[in-house]
């Protein structure tokens, strides 16, 4: 099952996503094949609709493709259950969602603790406390989801993401800067957005279009 | 938008609205919840409103008839016209005591002439030769002929075809009574009974001025005629005159028949309960489904008051629906219940009626708007700015404060449905006392769990913790598990106990038999001859009669009383009684029994009907004539007596030392096997001042009376078993979504299914067994007042249920719950998602 090439932490081969809508069925991301290096920060743009979400989500094994593979770190994606996918992300892989997804009945300190605890790491508590402060939300720590900005929120979502210094993060529409994360752990960075100057940050761009990528915008 | 439709646009949209929420299965909890109200709450209704038709349609029997209108004199024609003109079947007797003759003995005898078409109730069975077998023959005696019971032929030793003398009068003895109506009814049919046709009464020339008669008209038909008949005949009523229904002449059958009432009314407030609890929740999830739809169209433009509108006019249409479906199920139900009972019954069931659609329709109704109408006025508030911020704008009417208006509606309901301003209490109070305790409980074990918790696994830790920060929704979760759960235990377990003590409280071997008249000399005599015989001597009472002549020194006279019980009561002498001992069957209501102490003081205990009937009160001092002598007694308790027990009571009880210098002659009652019935003769031969009094038949009646409500209220159950299951279900889907959302993103941080299951077994766990356990107490605290204070039947708190309670609780509810979210533990992240999207 396990297929390392050329060192890529990420390979995508021959990626498809339908879904049925009545009669027809609707092809959201048609064939698509990549690789990502590791330590690479790459964006994915695409205009709204291009299937960019949908990608990640494959990308990250929270939704099934209706054909092709995805690898993370060599290991077949969809030849894991759920629970084996659950795994592989709770050993390797962050994750920031476009709407943040907290947990609205966990405080910020809670939803950030929440992978640790999940992964069994002793000083949970000490280390989501860390990345919360480095992330700026020292004094907000025990605040709901609900008492916090929609920008505070998102810095939640980052730290959580992090805190367990994943080899890889996905993030969904990011506003805020992910630098100062990335740049202290290390990791590979995934993101797809629409908005061509957050994206000019990364250093390789892959544009997707009806589902499809556009290799010309390979950078 | 909301100036822009009209009431028809409205209505129309609001259609469309509810087909598309159909649709996408938004409303199928509700919907079952209230189809299974409706259903539950009409079959209930249907089914008790005809059963309890039929148990005194099938008591009347016993009196030959619905009513009867009884007189001292020659009843008016008017009676028999108005009876006539409501198209009801009339009969007449005449009653009265006279020696009977055959060859040169004499026999005092219960006299009867009946009119055609004598019984209009009950069946008249008899035999026309020894040997031969009984038959119904569908007529009364023929002119110049006699038909007598078997006591009468064995006390004169006559047989079927010889003449005997009644008066100026020599008739034939044609047949020999088996079966009668009206034989056990009443206390004048002491002697041997003998019946004729009414054309010979006046060639007896027995009724003279002066003779104690009793004039019967027998009136019987439909039930409404009946009930107007009712009315008529009470505006009517001169002094002498009465009307008698079977509920007034037996007051076992009176004690049974409410009894039986009450029943099948508790099992149908469980589950107007259930249904309340199975609505509230559906509803409340149903709207917290919504927030979006509406934040989304006050975005769009519509006003607060359309929202309202539209979701208010989708409730309605909805529950107009679910509740036609309900009453229909509800209709079909009871008739197949109808069918498993008629091999019960010995009359027909009466036609079901329309009221108990009526009544399941709008208790439905009720239930959905008093649940959900509160959270429909909070939603029309949803802030527009919900729809960018998917986390804010819960309206705090979907907090606890929300079920204040469902919860009135229920109590509401649950007094209507009791009909009975003290069971319904006793329930309700059971509901609030368990619905207060649960939230308190749930509330300070959730907050003890924060710190017991810390050194836990991080499953536990983390299921734990997510109960106690949905506290709210925690709290409404275990105390609906509560209630669904206590009304399950009081319906299975406790409504065992109950019922068994109720049969147990006739035994086989329950008193048939009442020995009347026994004399003070006499009964040594009597206690060996019955012993000697086989029969178990039986405690005798002494019995003195007196006349009541004032309270509190103001004179008693039947005039002052409107009441036709209370005129009779003081016109004829009371039983009065002494005893150290209080019977089992008996229940101190106001005041004290009698301490040792009271031995020899003029205090008297007395029955609280009567007391009311007669308007005593606790502290009175009554005066009585007892055989010419003045005796004042003062009331220093009240008693409830369980006259369906069958044994000898009195309504006027002393203690030792007061009455024993007065005449007395003795009473008691015994069970006599059904095929000793000769023994009786050879004792009133032995013993010819005594009485014997008949009950066997009225017993047999109040037996099946019994068995009938003991299965009907087993067949309701059923009802309330899906309305309970129906609650376990709403409740744990209540905190589906929160759940499937927690799931998704737990995932996507890389929760294992094991971890995930632990958590949530952990939380249905400690729900489960706290509600579980709470249901249990309540159900004990409320089966027992239910026992104590309304059915008067004896039950004791068993702790088994408790340990019971708190295990089914977990067990079920964390079984339930797991299979219910097993799905949640499959779907990949992202649908979860894009749903909630």
């Amino acid at each position: 099952m396990s297929e390392r090439l050329n060192g890529a932490i990420v390979r995508a081969t021959g990626l498809t996503k339908q879904v049925a809508t009545g009669s027809h069925s609707l092809t959201i991301l048609d064939d698509v094949s990549l690789e990502i290096e590791p330590g690479e920060a790459v964006a994915i743009l695409g205009a709204s609709g291009s299937g960019k979400t949908t990608l990640l989500a494959l990308l990250a094994g929270l939704d099934t493709p209706s054909t092709g593979k995805v690898y993370i770190d060599g290991r077949d994606l969809f030849a894991l259950d759920e629970d084996g996918r659950a795994r592989l992300r709770r050993d390797r892989v962050g994750f920031v969602f476009q709407s943040f997804q907290l947990l609205p009945a966990l405080t910020a300190l809670e939803n950030v603790m929440l992978p640790l605890e999940l992964s069994g790491v002793p000083e949970a508590r000490a280390r989501a406390e860390a990345v919360l402060r480095r992330v700026g939300l020292g004094e907000r720590l025990d605040h709901y989801p609900r008492q916090l900005s929609g920008g505070e929120q998102q810095r939640v979502a980052v730290a959580r993401a992090f805190a367990p210094e994943p080899q890889l993060v996905f993030a969904d529409e990011p506003t805020g800067n992910l630098d100062a994360a990335t740049g202290e752990t290390g990791s590979t960075l995934v993101m797809v957005s629409h908005d061509e100057r957050l994206a000019a940050r990364c250093p390789r761009r892959l544009r997707l279009d009806a589902g499809r990528l556009d290799g010309r915008a390979n950078g | 938008m909301a100036e822009r439709l009209g009431a028809l646009g409205r209505l129309r949209l609001a259609a469309r609205l509810l087909a598309r929420d159909w649709r996408a299965g938004e409303l199928r909890v509700l919907a079952a919840a209230m189809v299974v109200a409706v259903a539950s709450l009409t079959t209930v209704s249907f089914f008790s409103d005809r059963v309890s038709r039929t148990i005194s349609r099938e008591a009347n029997q016993l009196l030959g008839a619905d009513l009867v209108v009884v007189s001292q004199q020659a009843i008016a024609a008017a009676y028999a016209k108005r009876a006539r003109a409501l198209g009801l079947d009339i009969t007449r007797a005449v009653r009265f005591p006279s020696m009977a003759q055959h060859d040169g003995e004499s026999l005092l005898t219960e006299v009867k002439a009946v009119g055609e078409g004598f019984p209009l109730r009950g069946h008249l069975r008899i035999r026309t030769a020894p040997d031969s077998p009984a038959f119904e023959p569908g007529r009364v005696p023929e002119p110049g002929t006699v038909w007598a019971d078997e006591r009468f032929l064995r006390r004169l030793d006559v047989a079927i075809g010889e003449r005997i003398t009644l008066g100026e009068r020599a008739f034939t003895l044609a047949a020999v009574v088996i079966e009668e109506p009206e034989s056990s009814v009443g206390f004048l049919n002491l002697g041997p009974r003998l019946m004729f046709n009414e054309a010979d009464l006046e060639s007896t020339g027995l009724i003279t001025v002066g003779s104690r008669v009793s004039y019967r008209l027998f009136v019987a038909g439909p039930e409404q005629a009946i009930d107007r008949y009712r009315v008529f005949a009470e505006q009517r009523l001169a002094p002498g005159e009465r009307l008698e229904d079977i509920r007034e002449a037996r007051p076992e059958i009176n004690s049974a028949l409410d009894r039986a009432e009450r029943f099948l009314g508790l099992s149908a407030l469980l589950t107007v309960i259930l249904a309340g609890v199975a609505i509230a929740l559906a509803a409340r999830r149903h709207l917290q489904r919504h927030l979006d739809g509406c934040a989304i169209m006050r975005c769009l433009g519509a006003s607060q008051g359309e929202i309202l509108w539209l979701h208010l006019l989708q409730f309605a249409m909805a529950g107009l629906l679910a509740a036609t479906l309900g009453c229909a199920i509800g209709f079909a139900a009871q008739q197949v219940l109808a069918g498993l009972l008629a091999p019960l019954s010995r009359v027909p069931l009466p036609p079901a009626g329309w009221q108990p659609v009526a009544h399941g329709f709008v208790a439905g109704v009720v239930l959905l708007l008093g649940f959900a109408l509160p959270p429909l006025i909070a939603l029309k508030k949803v802030p527009t700015l919900r729809v960018l911020r998917r986390d804010i704008g819960m309206p705090d009417g979907l907090g606890l404060s929300a079920y204040l208006l469902g919860a009135a509606a229920m109590a509401g309901l649950v007094l209507w449905q009791a009909q009975d301003l003290k069971l319904g209490g006793y329930v309700l109070g059971g509901v609030i006392a368990l619905v207060a305790a649960s939230a308190a409980v749930t509330a300070g074990a959730l907050a003890l769990l924060a710190r017991l918790v810390s050194g836990a696994g991080f499953s536990w830790r983390f299921g734990l913790a997510n109960l106690r920060r949905r506290a709210v929704g925690s709290v409404i979760q275990v105390v609906a598990l509560a209630l669904g759960l206590m009304a399950l235990i009081l319906l299975t377990l406790v409504r065992n106990d109950l019922l068994a003590s109720w049969q147990s409280s006739l035994p086989p071997d329950a008193p048939n038999r009442f020995l009347v008249n026994v004399q003070t000399e006499q009964r040594q005599a009597i206690l060996e001859f019955l012993g000697a015989r086989g029969i178990e001597p039986p405690k005798l009472h002494p019995m003195v009669r007196g006349r009541l002549t004032a309270i509190d020194g103001r004179p008693v006279s039947s005039r002052d009383y409107v009441d036709e019980r209370a005129k009779r009561l003081v016109d004829r002498e009371f039983n009065l009684s002494w005893a150290a001992q209080m019977q089992p069957d008996n229940v101190i209501v106001a005041g004290r029994w009698f301490a040792p102490a009271d031995h020899g003081r003029a205090v008297v205990s007395m029955e609280e009907g009567i007391a009311e009937t007669l308007g005593i009160e606790l502290g009175d001092v009554l005066s009585y004539d007892v055989a010419g002598v003045p005796l004042e007694v003062e009331v220093t308790s009240l008693r409830k007596v369980e006259w369906d027990s069958f044994r000898v009571n009195f309504f006027v009880l002393a203690p030792p030392g007061v009455l024993e210098d007065y005449p007395a002659s003795w009473v008691t009652s015994f069970h006599l096997p059904r095929e000793r019935g000769a023994l009786m003769d050879e004792l009133v031969r032995t013993f010819p001042n005594l009485l014997v009094i008949d009950v066997a038949a009225i017993l047999e009646q109040v037996k099946r009376m019994i068995d009938q409500v003991v299965r009907a209220v087993e067949f309701v159950f059923l009802f309330s078993v899906i309305a309970g299951l129906l609650v376990l279900f709403a409740a744990v889907s209540a905190t589906h979504d929160e759940r499937r959302f927690d799931a998704a993103v737990m995932r996507t941080l890389g929760a294992q299914s094991r971890q995930m299951r632990a958590a949530q077994v952990a939380e249905f766990l400690f729900i489960g067994a706290l509600a579980g356990l709470l249901a249990a107490l309540g159900a004990s605290a409320t089966g027992w007042a239910i026992a104590h204070r309304i059915l008067n039947v004896p039950y004791s708190i068993e702790p088994t249920v408790w340990l019971a309670g708190l295990a089914v609780g977990a067990l079920g509810v964390t079984v339930a719950g797991v299979l219910g979210t097993a799905r949640v533990l499959r779907t990949p992240p992202m649908q979860v998602f894009r749903a909630a999207a």
